[in-house]
């Protein structure tokens, strides 16, 4: 009896075995959210690009007159929209979610720097960039130059348009893609966004760029 | 005896109110417009938008041809599309066709009826008035809210 008694190890305390329960507890979330994540990587809400090389630089005119060269935002995230201001319809709804996406990044939204690129210089004077860019968001920089310089920014970053001249009272119309493209901190184009991406959607992929 | 006929034909009356409104209601076009808003503008902005959904409850279908308003000196109704990676702005030709039972929604990115020569600019919290002009339905006044987004 005696013999049997002293083999049997010591009791240990039920805290004990609550702590360890605990403790395996958590490692097990570990595992799982490190497998989880190892499975399932961050997919982007835009088109994934792969450039090999730097998103070329360029120099255009800002719309308080201003000098404004891509290599001046280095460090930032870059996103490029071409559009023109006497559009109401697509270029406010980009630029109306490009704000609410910076936004919502909360600090981190000072490390995006917006541009829109006219592609109605005739209309879209310095002075009436400024004030529709401004409606938007104070950060926001219109950019315009002459038709060659901006036929060439336009061309290199595959973007089209062309004036239609159509029987609406407004007098000519633009047709132009609607894409928005991101370059990321390092000068690569990584992503490009559709019309119609979703704020949220722009906001989650900046964050993981930003955070990365 | 005759509070009786004048019941009888009250009766009547109501009966036939009954009937013939119903019967306006079945036929033609009924139209009935919810959810207008417009986008605010910059202060230097030529041009404005605003959207609404556009039910048709008749059993014929309708036209949108055109619309008013006392906040832009031109009214037009536009669409936006995609044309293969193009994206485009027209205006509508012949009227936006609102079909017997169905809902076209204007919205942003697809058609909207577009504010050219801004009177002053939208701005935030206040409303226009604006004038939907159908061809059956004829005109439908609609109080505008305007806001950002």
């Amino acid at each position: 009896m005696n013999v049997e008694e002293s083999t049997r190890a010591p009791k240990r305390p039920t805290w004990f075995f609550i702590l360890w329960a605990v403790f395996s507890l958590f490692l097990l979330a570990g595992i799982v959210y490190l497998a989880w994540s190892l499975l399932n990587p961050y997919s982007f809400h835009g088109v994934v690009m792969q450039s090999p090389q730097k998103a070329r630089d360029f120099t255009l005119t800002g719309h308080n007159g201003q000098p404004v060269s891509l290599k001046d935002y280095s460090g930032k995230i870059i996103l490029i929209y071409f559009g023109y201001t006497t559009c109401p319809d697509v270029c406010p709804t980009t630029l109306a979610d490009l704000h609410t996406a910076r936004e919502s990044l909360g600090q981190l939204g000072d490390q995006v720097q917006v541009f829109m690129v006219t592609v109605d210089p005739e209309r879209d004077t310095q002075a009436v960039l400024a004030d529709y860019m401004s409606h938007f968001d104070s950060s926001f920089i219109g950019l315009t130059g002459s038709p060659e310089q901006i036929a060439e920014v336009a061309t290199y970053y595959g973007i089209y348009y062309e004036r239609a001249e159509g029987n609406s009272t407004l007098g000519y119309l633009m047709d132009h893609t609607a894409t928005v493209m991101a370059i990321d901190q390092d000068g690569y184009l990584r992503l490009v966004f559709p019309f119609g991406t979703a704020a949220q959607d722009i906001a989650d992929d900046l964050n993981y760029l930003l955070e990365r | 005896m005759s509070t009786l006929r004048s019941r009888t034909l009250i009766a009547f009356l109501l009966l036939a109110t009954i009937v013939l409104t119903s019967c306006q209601q079945a036929s033609g076009s009924k139209i009935s417009a919810s959810d207008a808003w417009g986008r605010s503008s910059p202060m230097m902005a030529q041009t404005g938008a605003m959207y609404v959904v556009i039910e048709n409850q008749g059993n014929e279908s309708d036209r949108l041809i055109g619309a008013a308003s006392d906040a832009a000196k031109t009214v037009e109704v536009h669409e936006s599309y995609m044309e293969g990676d193009m994206m485009k702005m027209r205006p509508v030709e012949g009227g936006l066709e609102i079909p017997a039972g169905g809902t076209v929604e204007l919205k942003p990115g697809g058609y909207h009826i577009m504010l050219i020569d801004l009177v002053s600019p939208l701005e935030v919290g206040t409303k226009i008035k604006v004038t939907l002009k159908f061809e059956k339905a004829g005109d439908v006044p609609l109080e505008v809210e305007i806001r950002e987004q």
